[in-house]
């Protein structure tokens, strides 16, 4: 599977961990979701909602000029499950290339072995998330190869 | 044996029909030492309970706990037993349920232990919400309670619980429907939004003859309850529900809908109520099953050859 490193790396940490430590591992990241910056904190509306999450939860991607994703969420804590999605992709993906978030397949999240315990319904929630976020990317990668012309 | 935990005095308890179904937050918190007492928590976030729980209280996960690994279906006898036990309850334990998102999951876990026909079965009136917003104490301290001798129970799938091949019979003969789910669902719109790969059914709509009320309609914003009289005025002097009908609820998996149940068999007591579990999830992609796609109940389906 082509996943940036250091995605691989939580893949393979979660994946080694017995079923009823994965839970704990899971918490572990929806601690590790990075405060929003003051552009965006209380600002929603830049940034989209997740619908399929259940609980309100929104993501914002910028593209660098050195073509490097920065990803933000917001989730609230008391969506500890979500937000431990969000920790995951935040600490996964970024700073990885535009090319490398595009290329991670949609179904990486099933490598984690969480389907034991969280309910696949649940865990669409995580897919959802690669998804919309994929979208953006690839919206901000057309906008750029368009040019100036484009964009101006 | 233990005697069963004291009831709830509260005034508000006591207006509706069998205020042995619910505790008060206030109750609780004098009550968490009770020896025959457990507390279990059930979320829609599984991971909540982990970060902070009421003192004392156990863990039933909904999906890893009630539900068959395999099949869709709920635990076997064997299957609660075990789980009970592992609890440290017993058959005359009062166990206090309690949840995240208005008590939607602590009502599934109550409809599922119902089906066992365990006796004293209560829910925290406002949930883990109500708690939480009066700064009761939480703690993230499991607890380690003996493991119990629970009898191995068979489920009881005929008072309580309706199938699909019963739930079109009663389709057939004009019977009370509720659907719980909110109003896009109900009339079909929100399979049709673009983008959004709603889980679940190949069709949208609405069992025909249901009629819509939202389960979060018998809530306060709070979690609570809202009062018998609220509740009367909804079901029926809104849906013109009465003690004599034959009721089924349902949603999209059958937790919503436990609530609905909740309220519609233990706070207005109502004695036939069954939730459909199969709910929307199995409706909505059967082959050749009747649905009204509108935000109406549907013409009388007694005047349709229907199935």
């Amino acid at each position: 599977m082509a996943m940036p490193a250091r995605l691989a790396e939580i893949v393979e940490e979660f994946a080694d961990l017995p079923a009823e430590l994965r839970l704990e591992a899971l918490l572990d990241y929806s601690r590790r979701v990075p405060p929003l910056p003051e552009r965006l904190a209380g600002h929603r509306d830049a940034m989209e909602q997740v619908p399929e999450c259940q609980t309100p939860f929104f993501l914002a991607t910028e593209l660098g000029e050195d073509d490097r994703v920065a990803i933000y969420f917001d989730a609230p804590p008391e969506a500890p499950t979500t937000r431990g999605f969000a920790g995951i992709l935040s600490e996964g993906l970024n700073g990885a290339t535009a090319a490398e978030v595009l290329a991670v397949p949609n179904g990486f999240y099933t490598a984690l072995g969480l389907d034991r315990v969280i309910s696949p319904l649940r865990l669409r929630g995580i897919s959802a998330i690669l998804g919309r976020l994929k979208r953006q990317v690839g919206v901000q990668v057309e906008a750029r190869l368009a040019g100036p012309a484009a964009t101006a | 044996m233990t005697t069963a935990a004291e009831l709830d005095p509260a005034p508000k308890l006591g207006e509706y029909a069998h205020p042995e179904r619910l505790v008060t937050t206030a109750w609780l918190a004098d009550h968490l030492d009770d020896p025959n007492l457990v507390v279990a928590e059930s979320d829609e976030d599984v991971l909540l309970y982990e970060t902070g729980h009421i003192p004392g209280a156990v863990k039933i996960d909904w999906h890893l706990d009630l539900n068959d690994p395999v099949e869709r279906d709920y635990v076997s006898g064997e299957g609660f037993a075990r789980l009970m036990s592992s609890k440290g309850i017993s058959r005359d334990t009062t166990i206090v349920f309690y949840g995240d998102n208005f008590n939607w999951w602590a009502a599934y876990a109550l409809w599922v232990s119902t089906l066992f026909g365990h006796p004293d079965v209560r829910l925290l009136d406002g949930g883990r919400q109500a708690w939480v917003a009066e700064g009761r104490p939480l703690t993230t301290e499991v607890p380690r309670r003996p493991a119990t001798d629970y009898p191995v129970v068979e489920r009881d799938d005929a008072t309580i619980r309706a199938f699909r091949e019963q739930v079109l019979e009663h389709v057939r003969g004009g019977g009370r429907l509720v659907d719980v789910r909110s109003p896009g669902e109900y009339s079909g719109e929100l399979l049709a939004m673009p983008d959004y790969p709603q889980e679940g059914a190949l069709r949208g709509g609405h069992i025909p003859g249901a009629a819509n009320v939202p389960w979060k309609r018998a809530a306060n914003e709070d979690g609570t309850f809202k009062s018998a009289e609220e509740l009367r005025a909804i079901y029926e002097g809104e849906l013109g529900l009465t003690a004599d009908d034959d009721i089924v609820a349902y949603c999209r998996i059958g937790e919503r809908s436990s609530h609905t149940w909740f309220v519609l068999s233990h706070l207005l007591g109502y004695p036939r109520v069954r939730n459909y579990d199969g709910s929307w999830v199995e409706w909505g992609n059967s082959v050749r099953v009747p649905i009204e796609r509108s935000s109406e109940p549907g013409p009388d389906p007694r005047l349709k050859a229907v199935g």
